[in-house]
C-alpha cells in the first residue's frame, strides 16, 4: 500500500489518477490551493476507495515555495508519512497567448520550471530521509524539442525534463525512484477549447498509464504510448523541416 | 473558443461552441449537455445561441450514504462510472436506461426509464434532491418536497428550466451482480404484447425485440426477454467480467444499410433464438448494455447518420394499434435493425415525462431522403392512438404534432417562462418543437 501526495490531484489527469490509488486502497492526501475543491475532491475519493482507505487534504500553492515545505510536512502528518509524491499541477497557455503577455508568461516559466523543482527538492529531501521513495512528476511531451506551438511552453518542460532525468541519475541508487510524465495531447480542463490533434488521449488511460510507471519504477513514461513513436520521429526531424512544419 | 460541430448520437452535425470545464461554477447560462446519447437535437445549441456546456468534467460524488443507499454527485457523473464503483459494492441504480454512457444530469433531464418501468417508474422517481442554477443566476435546491413545481418541470424537462449542477438520488442494494434471465420465443405481435403484459405480474424486468420485416402473420415475431436479479444461491461468488469494448472503426457505407441486410440481421437475431425458451444467468452488463461494447457503433448507419423513433402506445389504443404501427411502418419500407417493444407503467407527475401506461416501441432509422414521411406518417398513427413520443430520441417530429400529443406542454412552458423569462436555456429541439 502506498502512502501518496498529490499535487493537482482535484482536476484534470490527477483526478483520475488520485482515484486509481484509493480504488485500490492507497492512502492520498491532496495538495491544492482551494480549499473548496480540495474537499469536493475528498469527498469523491472517499466514496469512490477501497474500505479503509484514508482521504485527507492540505493547503499547497505551486505560485508560493514557502507554502511547499508545510504542505510536506502536514502530508506526512495527515498520512503518517508518505512514500510517494505525485505533481501533476502547472500552467498552460498558447504560444500565442504567451508571446502577448509577457507578465503570464514569467509567471508560467516560474510555476512550471523553477518553482516545480523547488517543490521536487523539498519532495526529494523527505522521500530520502525515510530510505526510499517515488517522485513522479509532470512534464510534457512539449519538451522533448523546441517547436513552433509550443516555445515557451516547452522551454519550460525540457528543462524540468532536464532535472528528473538528472534527479534519476544521482539519487536512485539511494532509493529515490523518478518517473517523469510525459503526456501528448490529454483531454482536460488545461486543453479545453484547443483543436485536437491526432493521438489524443483521456485522463483515466493516462492515469493508468502512469501508476504502471510508478508502480514499476520506469524513468520515463509516455502517455498515451504511441507520443514516444511520435515524438521519436519528431526529434530526428532536421531544422530546415522543423522551420516548416506547423507543428 | 473554436467553432466545433456538434452532433447527438445519430450523427446529425450542427455548428456550434463546446465548453469542457471541470467545474461548473461559473459556467455560463446557457444550455447544459452530457454525453450527447440523446439521438437527435436535445443537446444540440440552438442556431441563435451556439454555446453549449458539456457537464461530463463535473463528475465527482459528493456523498454515499451507504445505510440508506442515497447518493449525491455532480451532474456529469456517468452511469458507467457509477458502476464501475457500485456494483462491486452491492448497489445498483433504481432505474437504468439502455446505455450506461449517459451521465446524471442526461437521466433526470430526459427522465429516463428502462425495463423495469412498470414497477419502479422513471429515474425522476427515485430523485430526491437537485441543485441547479437558474436563469437569474441563483443557485438553488429543489426536490419533490421542494420548489416542486421548478422540479417536475426540470425533470424530463431536456435541460430548459436550469442547469442541473448536483443529482441526490436513492440507490438500490441487489442481492448478487448477476441477473437471473428467462427468454423465449414469441411468433407474432398480438402474442407479444399479452405475453409482455402478463410477464409484468412477476417479473421486476422486462424487454423484448422483434423483427419488424416480417410480415401478415408473423408480423412482430421476436424473443421477449424477463429479469430479476440473480439470488445469492443461483449466482456464483464472483463478479462478472465485462466483454472487451471494440470500436466501430469507419463510417459504413450506404450499401451495407439496404433492406436486404436489415432482414438478413433479423432473420439470423430471430432464429438465433431457436428454443422456445432460454433460462440462466448473465450479466448486467449484457443484460442492460448490449450494445456499450461497441463504441461508436453509430457508425454503422453511415455518413447520414440514424434516428430512433420511439414512442408509446396507451393501452386505452388497444393491441391492434400496434399491429398498425408496424403496418404503417413497413409500408413506408421502414426497415430497422432494433425493434425494442418495452411495457409502460403509469404516466410520471414531471410535466414532460414520456412513458404513460401502456406499450412503448422503440426503432433505430437510418436517414435517407423519406425519413421525414415516415416519421410524419408514424407520428399521425401515434397521435390518433393517443400515444407520444420521447424527446431524447427526436429529431423529425412536426411542432404540430408534438402539441397535438402532448397536453401538459402548455403547463410546463408556463413554468419554463416563470424561471426563464429570456429563454437563455433553449436547444435546437426546443426552437424546433416549442419557438424558443
Amino acid at each position: 500500500m502506498r502512502r501518496v501526495a498529490i499535487l493537482g490531484g482535484t482536476r484534470g489527469m490527477g483526478r483520475s489518477i488520485a482515484r486509481r490509488f484509493v480504488e485500490r486502497g492507497d492512502w492520498v492526501v491532496l495538495l491544492g490551493r482551494d480549499e473548496d475543491e480540495l474537499g469536493r475532491s475528498k469527498a469523491d475519493l472517499e466514496a469512490r476507495g477501497a474500505p479503509g482507505v484514508r482521504v485527507a487534504t492540505t493547503r499547497c500553492d505551486l505560485e508560493h515555495p514557502e507554502s511547499f515545505r508545510p504542505a510536506l510536512e502536514a502530508a506526512e502528518q495527515l498520512l503518517e508519512g508518505i512514500d510517494t509524491v505525485v505533481v501533476t499541477a502547472g500552467l498552460f497557455a498558447t504560444q500565442e497567448k504567451l508571446e502577448q503577455d509577457p507578465v503570464f508568461a514569467q509567471k508560467l516559466l516560474t510555476v512550471d520550471f523553477a518553482n516545480t523543482v523547488v517543490f521536487c527538492e523539498e519532495a526529494r529531501k523527505k522521500l530520502l530521509l525515510r530510505g526510499k521513495g517515488t517522485l513522479c512528476v509532470f512534464s510534457s511531451v512539449a519538451g522533448d524539442r523546441g517547436r513552433k506551438p509550443v516555445v515557451i511552453y516547452g522551454a519550460a518542460k525540457a528543462g524540468l525534463s532536464a532535472y528528473l532525468e538528472g534527479l534519476d541519475h544521482k539519487y536512485r541508487s539511494q532509493g529515490l525512484v523518478t518517473v517523469c510524465v510525459k503526456p501528448g495531447f490529454v483531454h482536460t480542463g488545461m486543453t479545453s477549447g484547443l483543436p485536437t490533434p491526432p493521438f489524443a488521449g483521456e485522463p483515466d488511460d493516462v492515469a493508468q498509464a502512469v501508476i504502471e510507471a510508478i508502480d514499476a519504477g520506469t524513468p520515463v513514461v509516455y502517455a498515451p504510448a504511441i507520443w514516444r513513436a511520435v515524438m521519436t520521429a519528431i526529434k530526428a526531424m532536421p531544422r530546415f523541416v522543423m522551420r516548416r512544419a506547423g507543428f | 473558443m473554436p467553432q466545433t460541430r456538434i452532433a447527438g448520437w445519430g450523427r446529425q452535425f450542427v455548428e456550434g461552441e463546446e465548453l469542457k470545464p471541470e467545474t461548473l461554477d461559473g459556467a455560463p447560462p446557457v444550455l447544459f449537455r452530457g454525453l450527447g446519447r440523446s439521438y437527435g437535437d436535445s443537446s444540440l445549441p440552438a442556431a441563435s445561441s451556439p454555446l453549449v456546456v458539456n457537464t461530463t468534467r463535473a463528475n465527482r460524488i459528493i456523498a454515499f450514504d451507504p445505510a440508506t443507499g442515497v447518493l449525491r454527485a455532480e451532474a456529469g457523473l456517468a452511469l458507467v462510472d457509477i458502476n464501475r464503483t457500485f456494483l462491486p459494492r452491492g448497489w445498483f441504480v433504481p432505474v437504468t436506461p439502455g446505455t450506461s454512457l449517459v451521465t446524471l444530469g442526461g437521466m433526470v433531464a430526459a427522465d429516463v426509464h428502462g425495463k423495469n418501468h412498470h414497477v419502479e417508474g422513471c429515474f425522476g422517481a427515485h430523485v430526491t434532491r437537485l441543485k441547479m442554477r437558474v436563469a437569474d443566476g441563483r443557485v438553488l435546491e429543489c426536490g419533490p418536497d421542494l420548489e416542486r413545481e421548478l422540479f417536475l418541470a426540470t425533470v424530463a424537462g431536456m435541460g430548459l428550466t436550469g442547469q442541473i449542477l448536483e443529482v441526490e438520488f436513492g440507490m438500490r442494494r441487489i442481492p448478487t451482480p448477476w441477473i437471473w434471465q428467462e427468454s423465449e420465443r414469441v411468433a407474432n405481435i398480438e402474442e407479444y404484447v399479452e405475453k409482455l403484459k402478463e410477464s409484468a405480474k412477476d417479473w421486476p424486468m422486462t424487454v423484448g425485440w422483434i423483427d419488424c420485416l416480417s410480415r401478415g402473420a408473423n408480423l412482430g415475431r421476436g424473443f421477449l426477454m424477463k429479469g430479476r436479479w440473480a439470488q445469492a444461491h443461483e449466482a456464483p461468488a464472483k463478479f462478472p467480467r465485462e466483454l472487451p469494448k471494440i470500436r466501430f472503426p469507419f463510417t459504413a457505407p450506404e450499401f451495407l444499410l439496404s433492406q436486404a441486410t436489415v432482414k438478413t440481421f433479423n432473420f439470423g437475431l430471430y432464429n438465433s433464438h431457436f428454443q422456445k425458451k432460454k433460462v440462466g444467468l448473465t450479466d448486467p452488463f449484457r443484460f442492460f448494455y448490449p450494445l456499450d461494447t461497441v463504441l461508436d457503433w453509430n457508425r454503422a448507419y453511415g455518413r447520414r447518420g440514424l434516428t430512433q423513433y420511439q414512442c408509446v402506445l396507451p393501452d386505452s389504443a388497444g393491441t391492434g394499434a400496434a399491429r398498425k404501427f408496424l403496418e404503417v411502418l413497413s409500408s413506408r419500407g421502414g426497415a430497422s435493425f432494433l425493434c425494442v417493444i418495452k411495457d409502460c407503467g403509469p404516466e410520471s407527475a414531471a410535466y414532460l415525462s414520456f412513458p404513460r401506461k401502456g406499450i412503448s416501441i422503440a426503432l433505430d432509422i437510418a436517414i435517407r431522403s423519406d425519413t421525414q414521411e415516415l416519421v410524419d406518417a408514424l407520428n399521425e398513427h401515434v397521435l390518433n392512438a393517443g400515444g407520444r413520443i420521447y424527446l431524447a430520441k427526436d429529431q423529425f417530429t412536426r411542432p404540430e404534432h408534438f402539441r397535438a400529443m402532448e397536453s401538459r406542454l402548455p403547463a410546463f412552458q408556463a413554468v419554463r417562462e416563470k424561471w426563464d423569462p429570456e429563454k437563455k436555456f433553449k436547444s435546437a429541439q426546443s426552437v424546433r418543437l416549442f419557438g424558443d
